[in-house]
């Protein structure tokens, strides 16, 4: 399966939002209108710091390159691998549909199986970048406590899959 | 124009970093562009159901509605509800704060939002079938199992680490 994976979901999204908004405008025209509105208004209002994650993320990615990564986290780099997997992982936001295949490739490549899983876990679930975003919504107390915890359990997750998967 | 300047300004200071790589150096200047124009195009591309969701759930759904579904008293049903909703969304871990920020709003339990954040963040549908085709069935199918408890217990322990103080912050936040 390739990007279609996800964009078929993306299709099923737009379906639904669009049947959804079809319905509604049936419904209530001027309450069809402010759900529009309120939808503009809030992506305009996140809209500094999208752009700005969007930017990091092209300048992070230019310099981290999949050989760099596939060094630093061999089969061989035990503890330090790990620290540097989930490091790399919680930094970096890359999406789905790019860091499976580089997972994927990374395994090929001989990187370690728990370096890996810390890696995905803490890529999808610890949001160094997007740390201004969740605070926003969130404070950042918050957004400390909810990324820390989901820095220690993506160890967990590794090493639970590390022995299970030996 | 001012009041513009001054919210984009640390996007506008990145887009001038970003520039200044381009001019020493190119290669790896050009490289983080077309990573930065493909992301853009990629974001474009799946959030305006996302936002149109939450402006049709901010308008339709009472707030007494939403209480019930996933407010403090919803149980075990909120708990699924808010896995269930994060899990089928697709787009980035920063869309979901938004939709939160909403949810939060129309007064569903805080723990609840976070497990939707949670499973928007590690249980979507549509990366976990991605991830299965990567890594094998049997990777994905156990970090699956282990992220559901994970998910929720990283929801209770933040929850029970805030104070009334916090919470209600939290919670006037999302009104304004």
């Amino acid at each position: 399966m390739t990007e279609g994976g996800t964009s078929l979901f993306t299709i099923i999204l737009y379906i639904i939002a669009m049947g959804l908004l079809f319905f509604s405008f049936l419904k209530n025209k001027q309450k069809t209108k402010m759900a529009l509105e309120k939808a503009w208004k809030s992506f305009e209002n996140i809209l500094p710091q999208f752009l700005s994650i969007l930017i990091i993320i092209g300048i992070m990615l230019a310099l981290l390159n999949p050989e760099m990564i596939s060094g630093l986290v061999g089969r061989q780099s035990g503890w330090s691998g790990i620290v540097i997997a989930s490091v790399i992982g919680s930094i970096t936001l890359i999406p789905g549909f790019v860091a499976f295949p580089l997972a994927a490739a990374l395994l090929k490549s001989g990187a370690g199986l728990m370096q890996l899983a810390v890696f995905i876990s803490t890529l999808m679930m610890v949001g160094v970048v997007t740390i201004p975003v969740e605070i926003k919504y969130f404070g950042k107390k918050v957004a400390i406590l909810r990324n820390g915890l989901a820095f220690v359990f993506s160890y967990i997750v590794a090493i639970v899959m590390g022995v299970a998967l030996k | 124009m001012r009041k513009l300047i001054k919210r984009y300004k640390f996007a506008i200071l990145l887009v001038l970093i970003e520039l200044i790589i381009v001019a020493i150096y190119p290669s790896v200047g050009k490289k983080s562009l077309d990573i930065t124009w493909s992301s853009t195009l990629e974001m474009l591309a799946v959030l305006p159901p996302i936002f149109i969701l939450l402006g049709l759930l901010d308008v339709w759904i009472e707030r007494e509605t939403m209480i019930k579904l996933m407010g403090e008293k919803s149980g075990f049903k909120g708990i699924a509800l808010a896995f269930f909703l994060g899990s089928a969304a697709a787009g980035p871990l920063y869309a979901a704060f938004p939709v939160a920020g909403v949810l939060l709003k129309k007064g569903s339990k805080f723990s609840n939002v976070l497990i939707f954040v949670g499973a928007w963040s590690t249980t979507k549908i549509p990366l976990l079938l991605f991830e299965a085709t990567a890594m094998g069935w049997e990777f994905m199918a156990l970090r699956f199992l282990i992220d559901i408890p994970g998910i929720a217990l990283i929801a209770y322990l933040t929850e029970k680490l805030l104070n009334e103080k916090d919470k209600q912050y939290i919670y006037d936040n999302a009104l304004a």
